[in-house]
């Protein structure tokens, strides 16, 4: 964190592609001295079943990021990049620690086997990505829009759904959508 | 005439009829944790027209804003819950990506508007993180000061909203008074009451004004006193004790595996608080009790918000002494502005101060997920930078929306008067859950 060594930060540039370390046999890296790990949607329930059994039982976040626009990211080797990616922030009570599980979600079959069973407390946070990027939560309880209506088209947080307006009451005319 | 309920209809966000619910739906909706787990839990042998379904909100006095709860009734006891959210949706987290690191804080401080400072606070030190950034001394100790102020603030608010919606009053005059109190603090530092922008990437907007000490002094000597009468007020009183104690029970495995934290994770006994457990800032410095619960009931969220006043009360007595002298901004050219003064002497000033508020400074790639203690729970900023002057996505992961899947477990069997006094407990900020 500190400026003081000023030659180490320059290795300490690229985090992310240093050589993976292997974590429950998927790689993992250092984002700003945060673990994450990285899965694709094959190993994505039992690297976090694992995690889970490793003591990471509080999830405090899971959420998406829409890749579109920035396609060449910083990410180890042996990772392939998609279009999507779900970040589930894990938390370890007993030692304080953090990890991050991000899972590569393909754009032409968005889906991904939901974390309820493991976490209950996902249930919002999966709605809401759904809601927000569209990708499907596989046996999910009731995987529905939980921010937009529920007539709403398209996923608001997508890079390619613009910034727009709809029609409101007492204004003028609406502008371009 | 227009049909209201088709205008109004949430479609497959909504309760469903008992009949047109099939056992195991109905297993699944009874609080998260029983979700999948058994049937036989649930009171089969109702019929719809013994049960009723009603609506609370959104635009109801007790919701704390626009929340709907779908709620199924047999006479008064609440049998099935569903809290339907989104009326406040504004797409802050898509506005975020259009504002620059600068302007960020503006945007996410309105998402839990009783409570600003957080929101600044944890968007901040994400920033920060991606940028490796060390933040002056005096600026911590002034986050800490304002946090701590927020956190009273938000706790009397509460007392304030939870008093008026049991019945007690006149506790909604005396919070909404003491409440005033610290805010006319934050207008004097941050020109503000609420919505302030002053924790901001690389420090604080300004430093704290000539005399702050003696205003600070006299909310910690003023507040004591009256959280006794309080006290005597609620805490003692046999009424106040009827409608809360055992109401709204929830487990430490419960909550946990909800992701509930803050006073509702706490109250059930877990002492888990990120200020001790996780420490940021220098609470690893100040003594403080992190206060729990035993029973997990509202009685128990409301005495741990009431008693986590005090100590923040302690907390900043401490901070005033130890308040350090030096920057209250990191003099780092390239996310601090020029000095107001410079500005006028130095033409390269002008070009660089106007540099920093058009284009802002940009972030090295990368991401970090990074989370503070709010009031209501972990505040949590993740955010995910491209290279360029603005997020590319932020995300703030908010207490109180996560919290709010408590809400179908804590009602489930109490009766409707009991509704409100849960939904008050857990102590939802709709600006954030919508956000």
């Amino acid at each position: 964190m500190t400026n003081s060594d000023v030659p180490a930060a320059e290795d300490a540039v690229p985090t992310a592609v240093e050589e993976p370390a292997l974590i429950h046999g998927v790689p993992s890296s250092l984002s700003r001295g945060q673990l994450v790990v990285h899965v694709d949607r094959d190993t994505y329930i039992q690297v976090v079943t694992a995690l889970r059994d490793d003591g990471y039982r509080f999830c405090s976040d899971l959420t998406a990021v829409d890749y579109l626009l920035a396609a060449d990211r910083l990410l180890p080797a042996g990772v392939t990049p998609e279009r999507f990616e779900v970040s589930v922030a894990l938390l370890s009570m007993e030692d304080g620690k953090r990890i991050r599980v991000r899972a590569q979600v393909p754009e032409a079959n968005p889906t991904l086997p939901t974390l309820f069973e493991l976490f209950p407390g996902t249930e919002a946070m999966e709605r809401e990505v759904y809601d927000m990027f569209g990708v499907v939560f596989e046996g999910h309880p009731d995987l529905t829009r939980i921010l937009m209506p529920d007539d709403w088209e398209g996923h608001p947080l997508r890079k390619d759904y613009p910034v727009g307006r709809i029609p409101v009451q007492f204004k003028e005319a609406p502008g371009p959508r | 005439m227009t049909d209201l309920t088709a205008d109004t209809d949430e479609g497959a966000q909504e309760i469903k009829l008992r009949s047109q619910t099939s056992d195991e739906v109905r297993a699944l909706e009874q609080g998260a944790v029983l979700r999948g787990v058994s049937h036989e839990d649930v009171d089969v042998e109702l019929t719809d027209d013994q049960t009723m379904i009603i609506n609370m909100g959104p635009q109801h006095p007790s919701t704390h804003g626009v929340l709907r709860l779908m709620l199924e009734l047999d006479g008064e006891t609440v049998l099935r819950c569903k809290p339907v959210v989104g009326y406040l949706h504004t797409g802050m987290e898509k506005t975020g990506e259009d504002l620059t690191y600068l302007q960020g804080p503006t945007n996410v401080t309105r998402m839990d508007y009783a409570s600003p400072i957080t929101n600044e606070l944890v968007f901040a030190m994400a920033v920060e993180q991606l940028l490796e950034l060390e933040v002056p001394e005096r600026a911590q100790w002034i986050r800490m000061l304002m946090s701590e102020l927020q956190r009273m603030a938000s706790h009397l608010l509460f007392l304030a909203t939870n008093g008026m919606d049991l019945g007690a009053i006149s506790m909604m005059i005396y919070g909404f008074r003491d409440r005033e109190s610290v805010l006319a603090f934050f207008e004097k530092v941050t020109g503000l009451r609420m919505n302030h922008n002053y924790v901001r990437p690389g420090g604080v907007a300004a430093d704290l004004p000539d005399g702050w000490r003696d205003d600070v002094l006299a909310v910690c000597d003023a507040l004591p006193p009256r959280l006794d009468e309080y006290d005597e007020l609620l805490t003692g009183q046999p009424i106040w004790r009827e409608r809360t104690q055992g109401i709204g029970v929830i487990t430490t495995e419960q909550a946990l595996a909800l992701s509930a934290s803050g006073p509702i994770l706490r109250s059930t006994g877990l002492p888990w608080d990120l200020r001790r457990s996780m420490p940021y800032l220098h609470y690893n410095e100040v003594e403080f009790d992190v206060v729990v619960g035993s029973y997990g009931d509202v009685f128990d969220r409301y005495a741990i918000r009431l008693n986590e006043v005090r100590e923040s009360i302690r907390i900043v007595r401490q901070i005033v002494d130890r308040m350090p002298p030096g920057d209250y901004r990191v003099q780092d050219k390239k996310v601090t502005p020029p000095p107001r003064a410079r500005i006028d002497e130095s033409m390269e000033a002008l070009i660089h101060h106007f540099k920093i508020f058009t284009e802002g400074f940009k972030v090295p790639e990368g991401e970090v997920y990074v989370a503070v203690e709010s009031p209501r729970g972990e505040i949590g900023c993740y955010l995910v930078s491209d290279g360029s002057a603005k997020p590319y996505r932020l995300h703030i992961r908010a207490p109180s929306f996560v919290n709010l899947q408590t809400l179908p477990h804590l009602m489930r069997g109490g009766l409707v008067a009991d509704a409100v006094a849960i939904i008050s407990s857990v102590d939802p900020i709709m600006g954030e859950v919508d956000r």
